[in-house]
């Protein structure tokens, strides 16, 4: 049983006379991972931006449960339950990996006006940290600073804090960019245990992790999606080989 | 550093200054109260430079406006109550921040440290050249604020003493609520805007209004700074919102160290102090201090407050590091 957590309806994006993304459909469902897969310079980021409320859309909407969040900025829509992750590490490097996550629980938890409160010691927020940081396969670094974390654990951080902000539908920037092949079976590994109650788009370059994890898998091309369908459909799709392997082969 | 060592040695700090007047000629105690007014005026600037990464070169039009407000509402003859009237400067001072913060906080970087100068420029117009400042050369505060609660009056604001633990204590209270603030779910989303706004926006924090609020709080505790200022010195004029004294209370903070508290009081004593030694020596003091300043960013990148580390570093005797 599906059920649809996030709908992009026909989002199109213009740069002056650039258009990064022209009536793009993407549809979310709760439990499964949908991939988002195209070559340098199609639209990818453009069309994370546009759902995760960096970047507002020229035309189309953009449905969470079924109600219209078009118009809410990153912080409406992260409170509404809708997380990203960055494809260049996004983190407080200065801050420790259990404050990075902290401070992404406490925005559920904000209490603004407890000033003689001491932040590190609010035990909901810490605990709620906490947790992120073992799901996302961090436990035992809480106290390390983030900046001197490896490259893979601090994409694992990057993920952790989504986490502690309770989101529903996680929208994953290349969170396997510049991983080794270690680190990437650990991080397929948590996408897999992550997806059971929650809606993910996975954007990601390399192709043995998606056809992997994706239960759906959206082929972009200049702005336009090219094919959607099942691993199976776009493994075998024409379309999608001419798109990845050149089009003189196919003349 | 061992904190048990850092809060010996502000402690020790504050013994000294508690005493200070047993052994101060009257001349330096009000020289020492004229520092701890500049450092409340630092602390409340470095809220924002240090602490959430805003950097305002117009933080002088708060301290002024507080200054005028106590000068403009007090009786001319007479002693206005000092509780109402700090409360009114306090108030005007940063109600003037909130809505200047509601523009200004709008532009980043570069941009925002023109705007804040620019809001600033208008303010010291207002006063310089309107009927509300009365006259360009300023105005007088004949007669120091009366500290009578309900017919009590625990201190007495014409003894120069009791203006100077009236000082001290505020200079205490605002260090102690900003220790505070700054360790609190709100001071650490500053500390969050400061490292990586855009992520905390990500992450669902408004921070427009968090920045909206330390801007006001600043502007408030600047206030503070101005309303002693004006007690202190019995007078008020346009120079106290000058671009010059937006400069300078940057400058402490810069000399104190970014990021610390101690460190803005540390530069306001460092930056008040050597005024006063070099222009004794000569009238061209402005050009030692600049040879100082050029110096201390040099040679103490992280200012007053990171010396005792460096020190100790050096001679491989305290603790490490992280």
């Amino acid at each position: 049983m599906s059920e649809a957590m996030l709908v992009a309806d026909r989002l199109t994006r213009h740069f002056g006379g650039l258009t990064a993304n022209l009536e793009v459909c993407i549809t979310l469902e709760r439990g499964k991972l949908h991939a988002l897969l195209g070559p340098n310079g199609a639209g990818k980021s453009t069309c994370i931006n546009m759902l995760s409320g960096d970047l507002p859309p020229s035309a189309g909407r953009i449905l969470l449960e079924g109600q219209d969040v078009t118009g809410l900025d990153s912080a409406a829509r992260s409170h509404r339950g809708i997380g990203r992750s960055y494809q260049r590490t996004n983190i407080f490097p200065q801050f420790t990996v259990l404050e990075n996550c902290r401070l992404a629980a406490q925005s559920r938890r904000p209490r603004p006006w407890r000033i003689f409160t001491d932040a590190m010691k609010t035990r909901d927020t810490v605990e709620r940290a906490q947790a992120a940081i073992v799901e996302a396969g961090l436990g035992g670094r809480e106290l390390r600073k983030a900046g001197l974390l490896s490259h893979g654990e601090q994409r694992q951080l990057e993920i952790a804090m989504v986490l502690a902000t309770d989101a529903r539908v996680l929208l994953l920037d290349e969170p396997l960019a510049g991983m080794g092949s270690e680190e990437s079976a650990q991080m397929v590994e948590l996408l897999r245990k992550l997806k059971q109650n929650r809606a993910i788009l996975l954007v990601e370059h390399d192709m043995d992790a998606v056809f992997a994890v994706a239960d759906t898998i959206t082929v972009m091309v200049e702005g336009s999606v090219l094919e959607s369908g099942p691993p199976e459909q776009i493994r075998n799709s024409e379309d999608v080989q001419a798109a990845y392997l050149g089009e003189d082969e196919h003349g | 550093m061992n904190p048990r060592v850092v809060l010996s040695f502000k402690l020790a700090v504050l013994a000294g200054l508690v005493l200070f007047p047993a052994i101060g000629s009257s001349f330096y105690v009000e020289l020492v109260a004229k520092i701890l007014v500049m450092s409340i005026f630092a602390m409340s600037l470095a809220l924002l430079v240090g602490f959430t990464g805003l950097v305002s070169l117009g933080h002088a039009a708060y301290f002024g406006i507080a200054a005028y407000t106590v000068a403009l509402i007090a009786p001319e003859y007479e002693a206005a109550n000092l509780w109402f009237v700090l409360a009114a400067s306090v108030l005007a001072a940063g109600a003037a921040a909130f809505f200047i913060g509601l523009f200004v906080l709008r532009t980043k970087g570069i941009y925002f440290i023109m705007v804040t100068l620019a809001f600033a420029q208008m303010a010291y117009y207002i006063f310089h050249d309107t009927a509300l400042g009365r006259s360009s050369d300023g105005i007088y505060l004949n007669v120091k604020p009366d500290a009578s609660l309900f017919g009590w009056m625990p201190f007495n604001l014409d003894e120069p003493l009791h203006l100077y633990y009236f000082i001290l204590a505020a200079m205490v209270a605002v260090f102690v609520l900003l220790a505070f603030v700054l360790r609190s779910p709100f001071g650490r989303v500053l500390a969050g805007i400061h490292s990586n706004e855009h992520r905390m926006k990500s992450l669902g924090y408004a921070t427009q209004r968090y920045k909206l609020a330390a801007f006001t709080l600043a502007g408030a505790l600047a206030g503070v700074a101005g309303f002693l200022y004006a007690v202190l010195f019995g007078f008020v004029t346009p120079d106290y919102l000058s671009w010059h004294q937006s400069g300078n209370v940057l400058l402490m903070v810069i000399l104190g160290g970014l990021g610390s508290l101690a460190g803005a009081v540390a530069g306001a004593f460092a930056f008040i102090g050597l005024q006063e030694m070099f222009s004794d020596w000569t009238k061209h003091w402005q050009l030692l201090m600049g040879l100082v300043i050029v110096a201390a960013v040099l040679f103490m990148p992280s200012g007053l407050a990171g010396l005792p580390r460096r020190i100790f570093r050096t001679v491989n005797w305290g603790e490490d590091d992280e």
